[in-house]
């Protein structure tokens, strides 16, 4: 045996490790468990990798698959009927039929200009903060507590001076 | 509720127009944007609406571009009042119509009101008579920025600001300037120069914005394609197109006094005398007539100083104003009167047309 493969879709390791082939092309999956039940793998029927990797394959094709918004439950129907997205969420969920609807209505399909830096860097602030406090509380629980000491020190150096931040890494 | 604004001394677009030049009445910026973690307007539930609306007005009113300014909940307005509002083009037709849980800031000067759950959870606009683009840029650029201080803006590296309806992507910015045509409609040149204009991606419209009328002559010029171009050189690009549009202008007004001087000056003659005599006015007629004054004016057939309130007019005369300043509910026809009878009022002290001005200038 060789290394462990991993999930493709968790990373745990890998037990089910499917091949098919689709337009000619060989595709393999490897899985856990548990995603491959929750993908409907273990159902010979009514399985097939191009549904799995559905995102990709309308992509290439730029043909709408029916998707939603996992956050405001706009629809691919929504979205064709408006011509409006429901929320920030919906960008990725779309992007695939957004782009070349784009390329006819801007000059460019790739923002130039200005950057709101302030308020990325707060959001990337908040995600390193809770980043540190899920440390600090793994480490507690694990009895940790020279590392929860450094997960505390860090949390109060972000919260006192949030600009150290870039400079810290967990 | 909106008195204070109406009785506002210093108000941008009626009361600053000094430096009204020829041709460009004002310059105006907008810039769209939304908030993370919450759907935008149309997709929010009540309580993120309101949820929204506080949250971002409690932090415009510790801006100092907004002390002393007005907040106001768009329910808690009258359908007059929207209207006076939408007028001055401080807040739009879509607001007016928006559910609960919307409002718009407006600073001290009317030069900056902002717009909260329009079509996207804010709506910063900034209005600046003149042809200024690239000052009102660097305004409402600081603005922007000063906002982004105190509100997490959704953003994303690929789509730039990220906004509800794709034509806003990227910028977020659309500029517009409201241009005084008369000489290219006159000499049947405007639908020629709109058509050329929007093959540039530039798009031409009325008074109001959408689908509304040029009464006046006056036009809405404006960039349709936010993305794929920094905000710098949108105004850039804009503001060049701009500038071969006036000379377009000016050329077209001095060919019509050349080619047919005195149907012209007959026109320009009849707008004086029925804007000083007329009882009954409605406003298409108003703006009409004003028109060829503002036109006058340019042409130095009347003292400079008078542009200013000629742009005002243009403002005052629109049925809401009229209908507001009257005090109570009135009738189109009775609209109509009034505003013949502030306009007489108003003109009476307006010194005679100089006619030998023209003869000089052509």
């Amino acid at each position: 045996m060789g290394e462990i493969l991993k999930c493709s879709n968790c990373d745990s390791p890998a037990t089910v490790h499917l091949t098919q082939i689709i337009n000619n092309k060989i595709i393999k999956v490897d899985l856990c468990e548990a995603c491959a039940q929750a993908k409907g793998v273990t159902n010979p029927e009514g399985f097939s990798l191009a549904d799995l990797l559905g995102q990709s394959t309308f992509a290439q094709e730029g043909e709408a698959q029916k998707v939603q918004c996992p956050d405001c439950g706009l629809s691919t129907a929504d979205f064709r009927h408006k011509g409006r997205l429901g929320c920030a969420s919906c960008f990725a969920v779309f992007a695939p039929l957004l782009r070349p609807a784009l390329e006819d209505m801007h000059a460019g399909t790739y923002h130039k200009g200005k950057t709101p830096e302030l308020a990325l860097s707060r959001q990337s602030a908040v995600a390193h903060l809770e980043k540190l406090e899920h440390a600090l509380a793994q480490a507690i629980s694990d009895e940790a507590y020279e590392d929860a000491a450094k997960y505390r020190d860090q949390i109060r150096a972000l919260k006192e001076c949030p600009e150290t931040l870039e400079y810290s890494q967990p | 509720m909106i008195e204070a604004l109406l009785n506002c001394e210093n108000a941008e677009l009626t009361h600053k127009t000094q430096k009204g030049t020829p041709v460009v009445l004002s310059t105006r910026l907008r810039l769209a944007r939304n908030l993370v973690d919450t759907p935008f307007p149309e997709r929010a539930s009540m309580a993120q609406r309101s949820d929204i609306l506080s949250k971002c007005a409690t932090h415009l009113s510790g801006l100092g571009k907004m002390a002393k300014g007005n907040f106001f909940e768009i329910s808690s307005l009258s359908d007059l009042e929207k209207q006076v509002l939408v007028e001055r083009h401080l807040i739009s037709r879509e607001l007016c119509e928006s559910k609960q849980g919307s409002g718009v800031y407006i600073d001290k000067d009317q030069t900056c009101s902002v717009m909260i759950n329009e079509e996207d959870h804010l709506r910063i606009q900034f209005l600046k008579s003149g042809f200024q683009l690239k000052s009102v840029w660097k305004q409402i650029d600081r603005f922007d920025s000063d906002l982004e201080t105190g509100l997490d803006v959704a953003f994303d590296a690929e789509f730039g600001y990220l906004t509800a309806c794709p034509t806003n992507l990227g910028t977020g910015l659309r500029a517009s300037v409201m241009m005084h045509l008369p000489g290219l409609v006159l000499s049947g040149q405007m639908e020629r120069v709109a058509r050329a204009v929007s093959q540039l991606g530039i798009a031409v419209r009325g008074l109001f914005g959408e689908g509304s009328d040029a009464t006046g002559h006056v036009f809405q010029i404006s960039n349709q394609q936010t993305l794929g171009e920094r905000e710098e050189d949108i105004v850039t690009r804009l503001g060049n197109v701009l500038k071969t549009v006036i000379d377009h202008e000016v050329n077209a007004r001095f060919k019509c006094l050349e080619d047919s001087g005195s149907k012209l000056l007959d026109h320009i003659g009849r707008a004086y005398g029925l804007l000083r005599n007329a009882h009954v006015l409605t406003s298409t007629e108003a703006m009409h007539h004003l028109s060829l004054l503002r036109l006058a004016v340019d042409f130095e057939m009347l003292p400079e100083t008078k542009r200013a309130d000629i742009d005002r007019f243009f403002i005052e005369c629109q049925p809401g104003h009229v209908q507001y300043a009257a005090n109570k509910g009135i009738e189109p026809d009775a609209r109509d009167v009034c505003r013949a009878t502030k306009l007489r009022k108003e003109l009476a002290s307006l010194p005679a047309l100089d006619f030998d001005k023209v003869a000089d200038l052509a």
